[in-house]
């Protein structure tokens, strides 16, 4: 997924980074095909170039070396809102048939089942990116037909990048439809992991599987603990 | 002022309490103070409510929450808040990060609310009324508001601060700043107490100036396990803990025993672990300096 992430960063890009496999995806990007990649933290840290994995979104590596560090209330008034983000990465306990994601409570509101963190810059990153990625491991329960509370809207999901497959939101209503497949995935299998008859595009894409230099980077030099790579 | 005094002085049962810094210059040195003084019925403000806020849950601090993103941050979840919610006992009012950040600014600038372009399509207004919305007079735009936050008393953990409170910060900046000029109160804390010449050698660094501040306290290693840049790194290893000491209540209890009514101050914390200076202290990475001349 790590991987697969990182190829669709272009260079030069702004990127809005979160924490885990986004972030390992936005550094193997940059030592690979995107050396200018601008990565923003929401903690304020802008070009940043942390030379140990952040461990939270707030890790003092980001600052050491960035460009710029700035207080949030400029990250969100002048980055975000003001639509200097390219990319934003997204993830979620949920993600609906309309990239919805949900990242609040499962269950009711007042009395959830389980209460979630909530939105941090979520909601935003989703208003204000030009174009969200959204990084998640497929299962039922992951991807229901709706999110039990809607904290970050779909509409700007370009793709959701899953352990199997791609999906992308259909041109026509909006709804993920499958694109891209794994080596040795078929779409029975996607389908299975999905709460709602999913469709899939006629012509599916094939996800190459990571290459030599790709695995090497992000096993001995992005996250040789396996903090994230092993979830 | 110790630190002791300063709670005593300025943090009251019913306050709106806000202990700020992202991540970064946490000053978990008062908020087992406040803890220790056995503070009751706060509305506690924060982003990120972070372990301070998950640990003055547990020991019966709160009233209220109002907050942006209660995880542990990179490692999961926050359990006692999550007992506390999930249990119905813990009133909540919830925002994202941009409409907390809005809330200080509008604060700050002592107007009654702020303007955002945020929560369209999303669900966080129907479970949070203050969040609402005002046509723009100018274009017709409808515009997301939320109501300015003044809180009580602010406590900000810093690098250094002169003895009149002028308080330079490097590093994560989060949003001290606003939150502290929104504040009737205002705590500073320090690793070091330095003097006005040091201050007056680097104005750009002054974050919160004295003219806001009621008090100083020095207290160094005061924000572990947050961090301070330039003087320890964060205690990753102490939030990974954190995980299994929060889950189950009686452990959370010991821990509060253990390391904060068992303790007198920080400096007694500090001694209870003496390997933790070694571990954590920061490396140099100094910059190059400026010139202020004219």
């Amino acid at each position: 997924m790590a991987a697969v992430a990182a190829r669709e960063l272009v260079d030069g890009e702004v990127v809005f980074v979160g924490i885990g496999l986004p972030n390992l995806a936005c550094n193997l990007a940059r030592r690979t095909h995107a050396p200018n990649l601008v990565l923003i933290y929401e903690s304020g840290a802008v070009g940043a170039t942390p030379s140990r994995l952040p461990v939270s979104i707030g890790d003092p590596a980001l600052v050491t070396g960035s460009l710029m560090v700035c207080g949030m209330a400029d990250v969100f008034q002048l980055f975000l809102q003001n639509g200097r983000i390219e990319v934003g990465f997204l993830g979620g306990a949920q993600v609906d048939r309309h990239a919805n994601i949900n990242t609040t409570v499962i269950g009711s509101y007042q009395r959830p089942k389980v209460r979630l963190p909530g939105s941090g810059g979520a909601a935003e990153i989703a208003i204000h990116a030009q174009r969200i990625l959204i990084v998640a491991k497929l299962s039922p329960r992951a991807f229901p037909e709706r999110v039990d509370f809607l904290t970050s809207p779909g509409q700007r999901v370009a793709k959701v990048i899953t352990d199997k497959g791609v999906l992308e939101r259909d041109g026509t209503n909006g709804e993920l439809v499958l694109t891209a497949l794994y080596p040795g995935v078929d779409v029975a299998d996607v389908q299975a992991r999905v709460g709602w008859p999913l469709r899939a595009r006629p012509k599916l894409g094939r996800l190459d599987a990571p290459t030599a230099v790709e695995l090497q980077l992000l096993r001995e030099v992005l996250d040789p603990q396996r903090l994230y790579l092993r979830a | 002022m110790s630190m002791q005094d300063a709670v005593a002085r300025m943090v009251r049962d019913g306050d709106v309490v806000v202990i700020e810094g992202f991540t970064h210059l946490i000053s978990f040195a008062a908020g087992h103070e406040i803890i220790r003084q056995r503070r009751r019925d706060l509305t506690l403000c924060r982003l990120t409510p972070d372990l301070i806020y998950d640990q003055m849950i547990a020991a019966g601090c709160a009233r209220k929450l109002v907050f942006s993103w209660a995880g542990n941050p990179g490692v999961g979840s926050l359990y006692a808040f999550r007992r506390a919610v999930e249990g119905g006992q813990l009133e909540i009012e919830e925002y994202s990060h941009f409409g907390m950040v809005a809330r200080f600014l509008a604060g700050a600038a002592r107007l009654p609310f702020w303007t955002l372009r945020d929560y369209a399509g999303t669900d966080l207004p129907r479970v949070n009324p203050r969040i609402k919305s005002v046509t723009c007079p100018y274009t017709g735009e409808d515009l997301a508001t939320v109501p300015a936050l003044n809180p009580d008393v602010t406590i900000v953990h810093a690098q250094r601060a002169d003895a009149q409170g002028n308080t330079q910060v490097w590093g994560l900046l989060g949003v001290q700043k606003e939150a502290a000029f929104a504040s009737t109160r205002v705590i500073v804390v320090v690793e070091e107490l330095v003097d006005e010449r040091v201050i007056r050698s680097d104005p750009n660094r002054t974050l919160i100036p004295a003219t806001v501040v009621s008090a100083v306290v020095v207290e160094p290693w005061g924000a572990h396990p947050s961090y301070a840049q330039g003087y320890y790194d964060r205690d990753n290893d102490f939030y990974v803990g954190w995980e299994a000491i929060s889950k189950e209540r009686a452990q959370l209890a010991n821990y509060l025993d253990e390391f904060v009514h068992g303790v007198r101050d920080r400096t007694e914390y500090m001694e209870k672990q003496p390997r933790l200076a070694e571990r954590l202290r920061a490396g140099e990475q100094r910059c190059a300096g400026v010139n202020y001349g004219f």
